[in-house]
């Protein structure tokens, strides 16, 4: 009935009122008058820079990214030489981009979070140093933060033939960090198929503990199983191929270190500083994921008996974390928008190697395209798996 | 009622001292079990270490005033870096004789800042005074009439660039920021997804890649013959990204306002700009102050970026006195120096940002 009347009240109105006064017309109308302006400005933009890169004669397309590049880069993941083209090169900064990103999100998550504990801490002086920490880092520009680590790391520590050795085979210089690695041995990739075997394991002992707890009630330590497997399975591989022990030691050779494991100045200055300006804020996010689940739920818990332990891992922190995921995705893509800053300091990452692509190319706007979509593409992929996870650990409701 | 008397009752029993004063403080909040009190040791082991030293190399071997040589002779920090160059530092290559003019600009907006902390001074009076503000700022740093000299803004640099940057920034991504919420906000499918399209995109990509747009894009946009100063470009960048971020700000606010605040206003027959400016912003507005804020915060860190495409903001200008071979290797007392400004800034609008949450 209700619906019948408000139908045929529209349809006398649309006959009765001129079109200007009908919302839904005027809607239209207001919306095809906005599209053709943008469209129109699209246009015009489009006209006054073809005109223009004609003028300049720049050329235009992704062609160039199939000619020789010509410009080494200082530290690649991949095989790279300056007689490779331009879209190996955009390849090894996109990997250095993922690199220094994927590095400092774990380390972020670690130090913030331990950070935010510490901040609610019972212990005063704690609680007042991680407060301090937080402040100073959150307030601070990442940029100006970044050069200081790089100026401290170029000034302040010696030269290589003067190099720090707080412990044997590992020196600090103004050339880098280097340290010694285990020489290679075909023990190390028989040890990665136990752990990932170890791990496929833990998972399928994991489902069979809960399995059985639900059916019977008797728990199994499922965790703690599992994390021994994953330390005892490749270190009993590494003992029965002979325990190979050898290591590979950073030696000065000419003016530099050579072999072992060696971090740039560079890569250490961007990584230190996105951590510690990104921890601050993860940890302000862990304080007030903690400091909402309200004090009854750990009495709740108390209460029925679990141990202290057990109350954090099933009642407090499944609960702080779904307070804690959402802003903590939005952290981790700042931290990879700001590993671009690494062109200030000389890191090759994907905005580095584009800039000086646009230099010696001069086209500026498939250069500007192709930073913005690395990193459209970076955020949309991390949000999707965000989404992902949010869902998983969303409260399931009865 | 009479008071009690404790006479005839049993003497009253103080509690005991380690649970009073000083030494029941030390013990309530630092000695309490033995975990806390290992906490404790090991924290106070590493201010042991560092403190004394850290004191030791900045103040009692510190040279406050003396040559590039007289730096290195000394061996402690060298704070003359930051006292001889300070005014390069601050205001970069503005002429030395008219450096009056981005000190007063500098004195103007703190002071206007500091009037604008009370919610009670908020009020139409105000906000003519930040009108009259930013124009005296808007005429002083280029000059050119009343007998000012004209200042190419090529030379503008130091403090006054990050501040002008920022606040002129903020001023106009304000308004653009409000329509795109409301765009995102809108019935009209194309004016909402081109709204949605605009705000992730830009939220999307770093602020640098911007800044890369601004100086090496933005020229190839305009007509043959027309250039823009690339400061101004600069600030183009800086408004575009940051009303994108100030739109979703807004949105919150406007998703917080109930609906019924909505129908109430279109009942009353009030169209959509009426309803908007007349009933919904004022109040989506008020909530957001704090959030807006902490945009301002995050615009004032960011305009350091300018450096990146070469401006001479602050840091620009503290990297061409540590080119200077006489202060060379002082990087650190001189970040350090640029690290407090920025601090001193971003700290005092952040405590605003979190008294104002409590305080609305």
């Amino acid at each position: 009935m209700a619906e019948d009347l408000s139908a045929g009240n529209d349809a006398s109105a649309s006959e009765a009122v001129p079109f200007w006064h009908d919302p839904a017309k005027r809607g239209m109308a207001f919306q095809a008058a906005f599209l053709i302006l943008v469209l129109t400005m699209g246009y015009v933009l489009f006209t006054i820079t073809r005109g223009n890169l004609e003028r300049q004669s720049i050329a235009t397309g992704f062609d160039f990214l199939t000619r020789e590049a010509g410009f080494e880069i200082g530290e690649s993941l991949i095989a790279y030489s300056a007689a490779n083209t331009y879209a190996r090169a955009l390849v090894v900064g996109i990997l250095n981009t993922l690199k220094v990103a994927v590095i400092g999100i774990v380390m972020t998550v670690v130090l913030g979070g331990l950070v935010g504990v510490a901040r609610l801490s019972a212990n005063w002086l704690l609680a007042r140093l991680a407060a301090a920490y937080i402040e100073v880092l959150q307030n601070i520009p990442i940029l100006l933060q970044l050069f200081f680590w790089y100026a401290i790391f170029r000034e302040v520590l010696p030269s290589p033939r003067q190099t720090m050795n707080p412990i044997a085979g590992v020196y600090f210089n103004n050339r880098g960090f280097f340290f010694p690695v285990p020489k290679h041995d075909p023990a190390h990739e028989m040890m990665a198929a136990a752990f990932v075997a170890a791990w496929v394991a833990g998972l399928f002992l994991r489902r069979w503990a809960r399995r059985r707890q639900d059916l019977t009630g008797r728990t199994f330590p499922g965790w703690t199983c599992s994390v021994l497997l994953l330390l005892l399975f490749p270190f009993g591989v590494w003992l029965a191929f002979g325990a190979p022990s050898a290591m590979e030691i950073p030696q000065l050779k000419g003016f530099n270190f050579e072999g072992g494991l060696s971090i740039s100045p560079e890569f250490g200055a961007l990584l230190l500083g996105l951590v510690l300006y990104t921890s601050a804020f993860v940890a302000e996010i862990v304080r007030a994921g903690i400091q909402a689940v309200s004090h009854g739920q750990t009495e709740a818990a108390m209460s029925i008996g679990l141990r202290p332990s057990l109350v954090l891992s099933l009642i407090v922190l499944p609960q702080a974390l779904r307070v804690i995921i959402p802003p903590l995705t939005s952290q981790m893509l700042n931290l990879t928008k700001n590993s671009s800053l690494a062109v200030a300091i000389g890191y090759p990452d994907v905005v580095s190697v584009v800039n000086t692509t646009i230099n010696q190319t001069g086209q500026a706007i498939e250069g500007v395209l192709m930073i913005m979509t690395v990193y459209l593409v970076l955020s949309l992929a991390t949000s999707a798996f965000m989404n992902w996870y949010n869902k998983k650990m969303a409260l399931v409701e009865r | 009622m009479e008071p009690l008397s404790s006479e005839g009752m049993g003497e009253i029993l103080s509690p005991p001292a380690t649970t009073l004063g000083f030494v029941g403080w030390v013990r309530r909040n630092l000695f309490n079990g033995i975990f806390n009190s290992l906490v404790t040791m090991v924290v106070l082991a590493v201010l042991m270490a560092f403190v004394p030293r850290f004191i030791k190399w900045a103040l009692l071997d510190g040279v406050w005033y003396s040559s590039g040589q007289g730096c290195r002779e000394a061996g402690g920090a060298c704070w003359s870096v930051v006292t001889r160059n300070l005014r390069f530092i601050l205001f970069g290559f503005y002429p030395y004789e008219q450096q009056w003019r981005p000190v007063l600009c500098v004195g103007l907006f703190m002071g206007l800042f500091a009037f604008s902390r009370k919610p009670r001074h908020w009020n139409r009076r105000l906000l003519y005074a930040w009108g009259t503000g930013l124009l005296i700022m808007g005429v002083l740093m280029p000059g050119g009439i009343f007998g000012l000299d004209y200042i190419e803004p090529a030379r503008w640099g130091g403090i006054c660039l990050t501040l002008l940057l920022s606040l002129f920034g903020l001023t106009a991504a304000y308004p653009l920021g409000v329509i795109l919420a409301l765009g995102r906000q809108s019935k009209l499918p194309v004016v909402k997804s081109l709204s949605v399209i605009y705000i992730e995109l830009i939220r999307g990509v770093p602020l640098i890649s911007l800044l890369f747009m601004a100086s090496v894009m933005f020229p190839l946009f305009l007509p043959e013959g027309i250039t823009v100063n690339k400061i101004l470009r600069a600030q183009a960048a800086i408004i575009l990204f940051t009303a994108a971020y100030i739109a979703e700000v807004v949105r919150g606010g406007l998703q917080a306002i109930p609906r019924g605040q909505y129908e109430a206003a279109e009942s009353l027959g009030l169209d959509y700009t009426l309803k908007m400016r007349l009933i919904i912003l004022p109040q989506a507005l008020k909530i957001v102050i704090p959030p807006t804020v902490s945009i301002l915060i995050s615009a004032f860190k960011d305009t350091s970026l300018v450096v990146i495409i070469g401006l001479f903001d602050l840091l620009k200008t503290t990297q061409v006195t540590l080119a200077n071979p006489e202060w060379m290797g002082f990087s650190t007392e001189a970040f350090s120096f640029i690290a407090v400004i920025y601090f001193v800034g971003c700290f005092s609008m952040s405590n605003l940002s979190r008294r104002l949450e409590r305080e609305l």
